[in-house]
């Protein structure tokens, strides 16, 4: 160590960060968002090319996970039907909090072109949603962005703070 | 429930308008000009009665009598040759004349043809099952019902095959609403939360072209959003990936301090 010279306080400073426990716990969460493996409609194809080698999911700390139990992260890929509402609910109540909802393409938003009767309105009159994905179906790098959004909104928050009541029960 | 009405009206609606609509005619021809189809249709009047026959693109349609159903499609297997029900369903004829026609289309792929078996029913009456003859019918059948309401007799699992089971209403007669009924529209709210939830969460959007600038619950625009709910605001907002004091042990690249490369170091 010594014949090397590092002058600290010139060269980048100490090797010591200071920072909060909120600041290092939400940096901590927001690089290890892991989504559920659920996929509804076409929206789940280009979700499933986010997660393969050229998009690369894997970079951001996002791994597709198999249980809702371990997952932070639903992606609602898809068109969400009447039928299948309570589902997609008893998953979202499956996962442990902190729990974020990203709600991809026009279908899970509002509905999208299948104004008929089975289909949900809108996903957010079943769960709480936390972002909102424009397209049909939207490109990867749509995902990647709402994802990176939702980093930064997680590093925003406060890791201790009380869990405020979402909209939606 | 909608009322069935004509179509008079419609070009008063600013969405949908028929005005160059052509009904499409086609010709149809007599079931004696094909060979095939003439023995087929001699094949089977020998038993059952038939009420009419054609040829249409190129397909035999026979009219039957709803009671010779089965026996009709068991004589179609065992001695014409008819060894594929492609598609079973059926029209509703309601608001004209009160009647289900009910189609099933049959193919051949010994003789190359394909033909049609008809009949009409009433809107109450219940048809027998084809499944003894046909496995392809099982789902087609469910579906049926699922769709028209038809019930269907002699079935092993007469269950909807689409629909939720606690499904009210028939979707595919022309009476049911686009939208949904009642229950169908509020049909996720009750499953999930229950009755006294719709007051909370409020009725479904349905117009797509509504957009409220200032409601911050359902819209945003991009480069001025705000948090849910909070007041609507002009100002712009910083729309960057990273936050401009940065966040700990990642900095914020500087476009300034970047580089382009020309070869690889």
């Amino acid at each position: 160590m010594a014949q090397h010279k590092i002058n600290y306080l010139s060269e980048g400073g100490l090797p010591i960060a200071l920072t909060t426990v909120d600041k290092l716990v939400q940096w901590g969460r927001s690089n290890s968002l892991w989504p559920l493996t659920y996929g509804l409609a076409c929206c789940a194809i280009e979700m499933m090319a986010t997660g393969a080698s050229r998009y690369d999911f894997d970079r951001f700390g996002t791994i597709f996970r198999a249980s809702p139990r371990q997952s932070d992260v639903l992606i609602i890929a898809g068109t969400l039907t009447k039928k299948h509402a309570q589902f997609l609910r008893r998953l979202y109540d499956q996962m442990t909090e902190p729990k974020w909802v990203i709600s991809m393409g026009s279908c899970a938003n509002t509905g999208g072109m299948f104004n008929t009767y089975a289909t949900v309105q809108g996903a957010d009159r079943i769960i709480p949603v936390d972002i909102y994905l424009p397209g049909c179906a939207p490109r990867p790098e749509t995902l990647q962005y709402a994802l990176m959004l939702l980093q930064k909104q997680i590093r925003k928050e406060s890791a201790s703070r009380k869990l405020k009541p979402k909209r939606l029960v | 429930m909608r009322r069935y009405e004509d179509r008079k009206n419609v070009q008063a609606k600013a969405y949908y308008s028929d005005r160059f609509y052509k009904a499409p005619h086609i010709p149809r021809l007599d079931f004696k000009e094909d060979e095939v189809f003439a023995n087929d249709v001699e094949s089977i009047g020998s038993k059952f009665e038939i009420k009419k026959a054609y040829i249409e693109c190129e397909q035999l349609v026979v009219y039957i009598k709803p009671q010779d159903i089965v026996g009709v499609m068991r004589h179609l297997k065992e001695r014409l040759n008819y060894n594929f029900l492609s598609e079973l369903s059926a029209i509703d004829w309601l608001a004209k004349s009160g009647e289900f026609e009910i189609f099933y289309q049959m193919l051949s792929t010994k003789k190359r043809k394909r033909m049609r078996v008809k009949y009409f029913i009433k809107e109450k009456d219940a048809i027998p099952s084809v499944m003894e003859v046909y496995k392809s019918a099982d789902w087609a059948e469910r579906e049926m019902y699922d769709m028209f309401g038809i019930k269907i007799l002699n079935h092993h699992y007469m269950k909807r095959l689409l629909m939720p089971d606690d499904w009210h209403g028939y979707p595919l007669r022309k009476t049911y609403p686009l939208h949904g009924d009642e229950e169908a529209q509020w049909y996720e709210i009750d499953r999930i939360f229950g009755k006294e939830f719709r007051d909370v969460i409020g009725p479904e959007q349905r117009d797509s072209a509504k957009i409220v600038k200032t409601d911050t619950h359902n819209f945003s625009r991009i480069g001025h959003e705000v948090p849910f709910g909070a007041p609507y605001s002009e100002k712009p907002t910083q729309n960057d990936y990273q936050e401009e004091e940065g966040i700990p042990i990642v900095r914020k690249l500087s476009k300034k301090d970047s580089k382009i490369l020309k070869e690889r170091p």
